[in-house]
């Protein structure tokens, strides 16, 4: 058992960033047919961080070495957590601290966008972590522990008891895969109000390392869908790809949603979907589980 | 080919240019023109640009900008100087408040002349600076 869980997470951390990167490369190659460009080759993103990787070390301040590889190999070990069935909590925890040290690369550099972008970081983390907590609350109202292995053997979908919280969750990933609102963060689109805001003042292989973190972390955050949907497979993947589709096409819809209009949003519908839902399966939980 | 060639990203900067230059810059972006299909991505800042595309003969005001940004940009960097006036000043270039071309402040690799530049110049100019980019690449690495 322990051999299998050791292969999960190696298996894991040699494939998540090879998938990652080419849905990245995927999304651009669909966002430029969508705006009928012909778009990048598909292994673009792998050119890319290639290239940074090569380029001359210059740092705007050299402690930001620390932090952007803290950031990569904390984000790593919160996805090998979750594929190996560990503990949901302690996943949602060091995937907070890896945003953490994200943000204190982005302060170590003494220039405003960054600064900007760190804060605009932290405002998105305000976002992401309700709806994080809120899954590990429904995980564990539903399993009775917090270990994501019980939710995928569990006889029935996740789902069925967590509709709202996922809806919640498909909103809020429009954020973490760092898509829609322009002025958050490291938005991916060319031009946008910080110029790239966290990452502002990154370059070489500190930008590579949050760029092949950030593959891990799509990976992650498309992999907690299987949390809903365990026991089929074939659905899962179904949902999986759906979801990524209808993110790019959310991307393009709405190329000028604001930091403002994000927090309110999807504040709005994790109260209303996600809590909702937690407390209607608090109240009817006696009966079912 | 290595990577460095195939995920150019520019820094476009103008330095006192009229503007007809850099809409043809933005023409290249768009779907007709679509430079994406080379991985050029228009990052607008200087710490993960490649290279560094320059409109305008460079007046008083701006040249200590333009070093400046030149001096962000980590190697290996290439400067395209685009449209006539940046690269020798043009019709401007003995104005007393003109330098008289990019090449006057910081080191210019690719020339691309025209008044305003037509946007398949400009991107043969960029492919052309692919060139240097590689030799540069070449360079620092045997440096190591």
């Amino acid at each position: 058992m322990d051999i299998m869980f050791l292969v999960g997470a190696v298996l894991f951390l040699i494939l998540a960033p090879i998938f990652g990167g080419l849905l990245t490369g995927c999304d651009r190659v669909l966002t430029a047919r969508f705006q009928s460009r012909v778009g990048p080759p598909f292994l673009q993103p792998f050119y890319d961080v290639a290239k940074l990787w090569h380029k001359e070390k210059a740092f705007s301040n050299p402690v930001e070495i620390i932090f952007t590889t803290a950031y990569l190999v904390l984000i790593a070990f919160s996805g090998a957590m979750l594929a190996t069935g560990g503990n949901f909590l302690f996943v949602v925890f060091s995937l907070t601290l890896a945003h953490t040290f994200l943000i204190l690369a982005a302060y170590a550099a003494n220039a405003p966008f960054s600064h900007i972008g760190a804060e605009r970081e932290l405002l998105s983390l305000m976002i992401l972590e309700p709806i994080l907590i809120l899954l590990a609350a429904g995980c564990f109202m539903v399993t009775g522990s917090f270990e994501t292995y019980n939710m995928l053997i569990l006889g029935i979908p996740g789902i069925v008891f967590l509709p709202g919280v996922f809806i919640a969750f498909i909103a809020v990933l429009t954020l973490i895969l760092r898509k829609s609102p322009f002025d958050i963060s490291t938005s991916h689109h060319a031009h946008q109000e910080l110029v790239k805001g966290v990452t502002s003042s990154l370059s070489g292989r500190s930008l590579a390392k949050v760029e092949i973190a950030h593959w891990y972390e799509m990976i992650i955050f498309l992999s907690m869908i299987l949390l809903f949907f365990a026991g089929y497979p074939v659905i899962s993947a179904i949902v999986i790809i759906l979801v990524f589709l209808l993110e790019i096409i959310i991307d393009n819809v709405f190329p000028r949603v604001t930091w403002k209009m994000t927090i309110k949003s999807l504040w709005l519908i994790t109260l209303v979907l996600g809590v909702g839902n937690i407390v209607i399966l608090g109240i009817l939980g006696g009966m079912f589980l | 080919m290595s990577s460095t060639s195939k995920s150019p990203w520019l820094l476009h900067y103008n330095a006192s240019s009229c503007n007809g230059c850099d809409i043809e810059i933005l023409a290249a972006l768009t779907p007709v023109y679509d430079v994406e299909r080379f991985g050029i991505i228009n990052t607008g800042n200087p710490a993960h640009a490649d290279i560094f595309v320059v409109t305008g003969g460079v007046n008083e005001q701006n040249k200590v900008v333009l070093k400046n940004l030149y001096d962000q940009i980590p190697e290996p960097k290439v400067v395209v100087a685009v449209g006539i006036c940046a690269s020798s000043g043009g019709v401007f270039r003995d104005c007393y408040n003109i330098s008289g071309g990019v090449d006057t402040i910081i080191p210019v690799d690719v020339y691309v002349p025209g008044c305003s530049v037509r946007p398949e110049a400009l991107i043969e100019g960029i492919v052309k600076a692919l060139g240097v980019l590689e030799e540069k690449r070449a360079a620092l690495e045997a440096k190591k």
